[in-house]
């Protein structure tokens, strides 16, 4: 038991690591992000001076849902990146097959590892941009200790249920072979529905109604809420974190189905 | 390197357009192997770039004008710049591979074809499926266009292709400038995506949303106001927040050729510094 911990704690570490070498990279996106946080939050502004409170937001809480997204984009994923390229490059040429052969389970390593770089880049690219947000807009960022230490779960249990969707689509290789239009659909679905967008609680109606019980409301638009305190009243912000946990134990256990479907298909051919 | 060939200039320029169509024309046929993957792809990115407009349109649900412009006139912004930024990329948008390729030492191959390499680095893993955002662009301009209330003249009319046409140059030279700059900085290529999709996002909207200085950095520094803002405020009859002229309107073609000049000679002292990582 100790022993996988201590496998997994290495490959995480494996993981962080590697993103941490890309430092040009890393420079480049904290600007890209800080560019579109900009631009995003002065249209944000423009539509809150026009209708102030909407979405249940003030014009500071709309415009920390920009920055605070901004800061999530690339440690959830949300606009592509991530594993399940490499995932599913391993499918096509083979190279799976090591994989299956590792005395480790195939899920746990590729979620450690996917934490890995989603810690190194929840640093590396998030925190900049938000300060650079905080500097120039006036922002509503909780002061207690508490608050930001529920945000942290709740972007954790984003970050599983975010890499639990996206192991599916690395699965979904080993009978498509190409996974390059269907990572492509599936971005379009995650910037629809997490609220990278814009906030779901700003979708009207049913339409609304709908896409906020939907899982990928857990990769952002929960922890956002948890940020923000607008999930306060009953039970401080449990009620969202169960919601989270829900759907990523329900996904994770699909990945595990569809993992076992999908490695009795391979087929090992010797060299 | 010397100009090649007894044709001289305009046989280089001949060449280059050859090898980039015989490359492009490879790389269809490769793509069109996995054809469920391609067509997938191709409505992914036609969808992925529709999003923006939603979400704009889902904005509208809650208001009547933004920034004191009303849903069509945001979709003629919207529509010509996406339009614009589809066919720079469909175009030009692999250079920004350029930077893998000088890390894993494989532009050394394209260094000895005789083909200019900038044509080679653009037709590399040419995406076909990129037409997809330049199609949905098409789609809301016309939309747009139907649904304006504008004293339409011929120069009005004429304008709005110009402009989406003008636009792509420009950013096709933001493209060439950004990945002449991976040879300077390494793994960059997000920056450009700054003042690509960045840009693209930006122009979507209308001036009067963004900050006086903003506007003046994408007007005089990098002209990115040149690809839909400009033009688009003449065919609208609305004034520009900067106070140009009315004849700026017409002024994208050149402004296009002005900033190629100083992206084509950032690449040509990219590909001329460039010193092998070696193997």
């Amino acid at each position: 038991m100790r022993q996988g911990a201590r496998l997994y704690a290495a490959v995480a570490a494996g993981g962080f690591r590697r993103y941490a070498t890309y430092a040009t990279a890393t420079a480049a996106g904290v600007f890209t992000n800080t560019v579109f946080g900009f631009i995003v939050a002065y249209t944000y502004i423009a539509l809150w001076d026009e209708r102030p409170g909407l979405g249940g937001y003030d014009q500071a809480q709309a415009l920390t849902f920009v920055w605070v997204s901004q800061s999530l984009l690339a440690a959830a994923a949300l606009i592509g990146g991530g594993f399940q390229e490499e995932f599913q490059e391993r499918v096509r040429t083979g190279d799976i097959a090591v994989d299956l052969y590792r005395p480790v389970d195939l899920q746990g390593w590729w979620l450690a590892a996917d934490l890995g770089r989603a810690a190194f880049q929840l640093l590396g690219r998030g925190v900049l941009p938000l300060v650079a947000g905080a500097l120039v807009f006036p922002l509503a960022l909780p002061t207690d200790v508490t608050r930001w230490s529920l945000f942290l779960v709740s972007v954790f249990l984003g970050l599983v249920v975010s890499f639990a969707i996206r192991y599916l689509l690395g699965l979904a290789a080993f009978w498509l072979m190409d996974g390059a239009g269907i990572n492509m659909m599936a971005t379009v679905v995650m910037i629809f529905f997490s609220g990278v967008l814009l906030p779901l609680t700003v979708f009207p109606g049913e339409l609304g109604a709908v896409v906020r019980v939907l899982p990928w409301a857990a990769v952002l638009q929960t922890p956002l809420d948890v940020l923000l305190g607008t999930h306060e009243g009953a039970g401080t912000a449990l009620p969202a974190l169960g919601f989270q946990a829900g759907w990523a134990l329900l996904l994770l256990g699909v990945g595990r189905l569809a993992q076992a479907a999908a490695t009795r298909k391979v087929v090992v051919q010797g060299g | 390197m010397p100009d090649g060939g007894p044709a001289g200039r305009g046989g280089r320029l001949w060449d280059g357009l050859r090898g980039y169509g015989l490359i492009v024309a490879m790389w269809i046929r490769a793509t069109m192997t996995y054809r469920t993957s391609f067509l997938l792809a191709t409505v992914g990115n036609a969808a992925i770039t529709l999003l923006d407009f939603v979400g704009i349109y889902l904005m509208f649900a809650h208001v009547d004008a933004l920034g004191g412009f009303t849903l069509p006139e945001i979709a003629l912004l919207y529509g010509s710049c996406s339009a614009s930024l589809g066919l720079a990329d469909l175009v030009l948008g692999n250079t920004h591979r350029v930077g893998a390729r000088i890390r894993d030492g494989s532009l050394d191959t394209m260094l000895v074809r005789p083909v200019p390499v900038l044509a080679q680095v653009a037709a590399d893993r040419f995406a076909l499926r990129r037409l997809g955002r330049t199609v949905q662009g098409l789609g809301v301009l016309g939309w747009a266009v139907v649904a304006l209330d504008v004293d339409w003249t011929l120069g009005k009319a004429l304008l709005v292709p110009v402009m989406v046409l003008a636009g792509a140059g420009i950013f096709g030279a933001v493209l060439v400038a950004g990945a002449a700059f991976q040879f300077l900085a390494g793994d960059a290529a997000e920056v450009q995506n700054s003042f690509t999709y960045g840009g693209c996002t930006m122009l979507q909207y209308p001036p009067t949303v963004f900050a006086k200085d903003l506007v003046r950095g994408v007007t005089f520094i990098v002209p990115l106001a040149f690809v839909n803002w400009v033009p688009a405020l003449h065919v609208l009859g609305r004034p520009d927040p900067l106070g140009l002229p009315g004849w700026a309107a017409y002024l994208s073609p050149l402004v296009a050729l002005v900033v190629f000049l100083p992206a084509s000679l950032a690449w040509r002292a990219g590909v001329r510094s460039y010193r092998s990582t070696g193997s």
